[in-house]
């Protein structure tokens, strides 16, 4: 019977693990709609915001912001991770990090360098390992992101944009798309590409107080926080998404090793009665 | 009567929605009211209070801690900042992002040291039995 409590506490401690997956998964479904909520809650802003924008592309002919202007010559660009800070979520992090690798190797072999601000631990511990040169990071940013916790890191490739030491930025994220899909996604963040959002026609401009380029410093460099923020957002509910997925197909392949154990268990078991009878009958038919 | 569209909204959430009769914000230049068919105008908005006189004659008040007013014929749209923003305060954040980012791959020498000592270790141990091996056969 040796060999039937081996597989018993073999399937004790599968089922253990099965309710340590079964409980990641709801915490996970239950935090996908709070996720769900910001993202939601955070969208009138940048709604308004890109009509803000839009209307001064439109207005304002005679200033044209750095930002809007797209660079010829591109020596160095910077990218923008946004990452998990736990595991446990399947491959969306390896995905989404596969991805901006490759992208970041296709500038190094033009000869373009590279800097790079990584938002969550994972993408932290990636980087470090790995021959670029990181400009910036913040990390635990928790459940309730808030965007003053990313003014820092937006701002360190702001001025370099500003000062000359990028000539473009991208951000790379995990875009909620539903609960099965999540896409890995990488968008320019500057120079602003011209978007049909930003079209309008207006024959009128504003009045500016107090000047026109301070307002559109300031209004673009609001612009780009929300943008940042709202995939921050977006890659927070990914990675919830992510993981119950994950932690279901887990529980799922539990149930399915516990019954395959328990088939064995129950085969051993009978081996060991039917060999016990015949040892007694075999003792019986001696005496 | 006549009244303006109102929307107030930060990053984080949307804060008001409605129609009021005037829109009273201190800007960057002064304290401004915004009555229905103002000229275009887009300022910023310093840390103070933005106050509502609503259709009904109520007010309400909300305070902003700066942010961008933008005002169209009938629209006023408030993009309110929901962090206190100071250049310098600014400026700490963005220095705090950097020695992170720099404490991270001070980490990354020490693993590359450890990794370093660990195959010269390595490296010595085989020496040392390849040794061992070869005076044992000298000896036999």
């Amino acid at each position: 019977m040796a060999g039937a409590r081996e597989i018993r506490t073999k399937i004790k401690s599968v089922q253990n693990t099965r309710k340590v997956t079964r409980a990641l998964e709801m915490v996970s479904a239950s935090k996908i709609r709070k996720a769900q909520d910001l993202m939601r809650a955070s969208r009138p802003y940048s709604r308004a915001m890109r009509q803000v924008i839009g209307h001064l592309a439109h207005a304002n002919v005679e200033y044209k912001h750095p930002f809007l202007i797209e660079r010829e010559a591109i020596k160095r660009v910077g990218y923008v991770i946004v990452s998990t800070d736990r595991g446990l979520c399947g491959g969306l992090n390896t995905n989404m990090f596969r991805k901006a690798i490759s992208d970041i190797r296709a500038w190094q072999d033009k000869g373009v360098e590279v800097d790079l601000v990584c938002i969550g631990q994972k993408a932290v511990q990636l980087f470090r390992r790995l021959k670029v040169n990181m400009v910036g990071s913040v990390t635990h940013l928790g459940e309730r992101p808030q965007i003053a916790q990313l003014i820092g890191v937006i701002k360190v490739m702001l001025d370099a944009y500003s000062g000359g030491q990028i000539d473009r930025l991208h951000i790379v994220y995990n875009d909620f798309v539903n609960t099965m899909t999540q896409r890995s996604t990488i968008d320019q963040l500057l120079p602003l590409p011209p978007s049909s959002d930003l079209a309008g026609t207006h024959a009128w401009d504003y009045l500016y107080e107090p000047d026109a380029e301070t307002v559109l410093e300031h209004v673009l460099t609001r612009y780009i926080e929300s943008l940042v923020y709202q995939a921050v957002l977006e890659n927070l509910a990914s990675e919830h998404a992510a993981r119950m997925v994950a932690m279901k197909a887990a529980s799922d392949n539990a149930t399915k090793a516990i019954g395959s154990l328990t088939l064995v268990y129950n085969k051993a078991r009978q081996a060991a009665i039917t060999q016990e009878i015949s040892e007694i009958v075999g003792g019986a038919a001696a005496v | 009567m006549s009244t303006i569209r109102c929307d107030i909204v930060s990053a984080e959430q949307e804060i008001f929605h409605g129609s009021a009769q005037m829109v009273i914000a201190s800007g960057e230049a002064g304290e401004l009211g915004i009555a229905p068919r103002h000229a275009p105008l887009i300022t910023r908005l310093k840390p103070g209070q933005v106050r509502l006189l609503l259709e009904n004659g109520e007010e309400q008040f909300f305070y902003v801690s700066g942010g961008i007013l933008e005002v169209q014929p009938s629209v006023v749209t408030i993009l309110a900042d929901t962090a206190i923003r100071a250049k310098d305060l600014d400026e700490s954040a963005a220095l705090k992002a950097k020695d992170e980012a720099e404490r991270a791959l001070a980490n990354r020498a020490d693993a590359m040291e450890i990794a370093q000592a660990q195959a010269q270790l390595a490296q010595a141990v085989a020496q040392l039995q390849a040794l061992e091996k070869l005076r044992r056969s000298l000896k036999h």
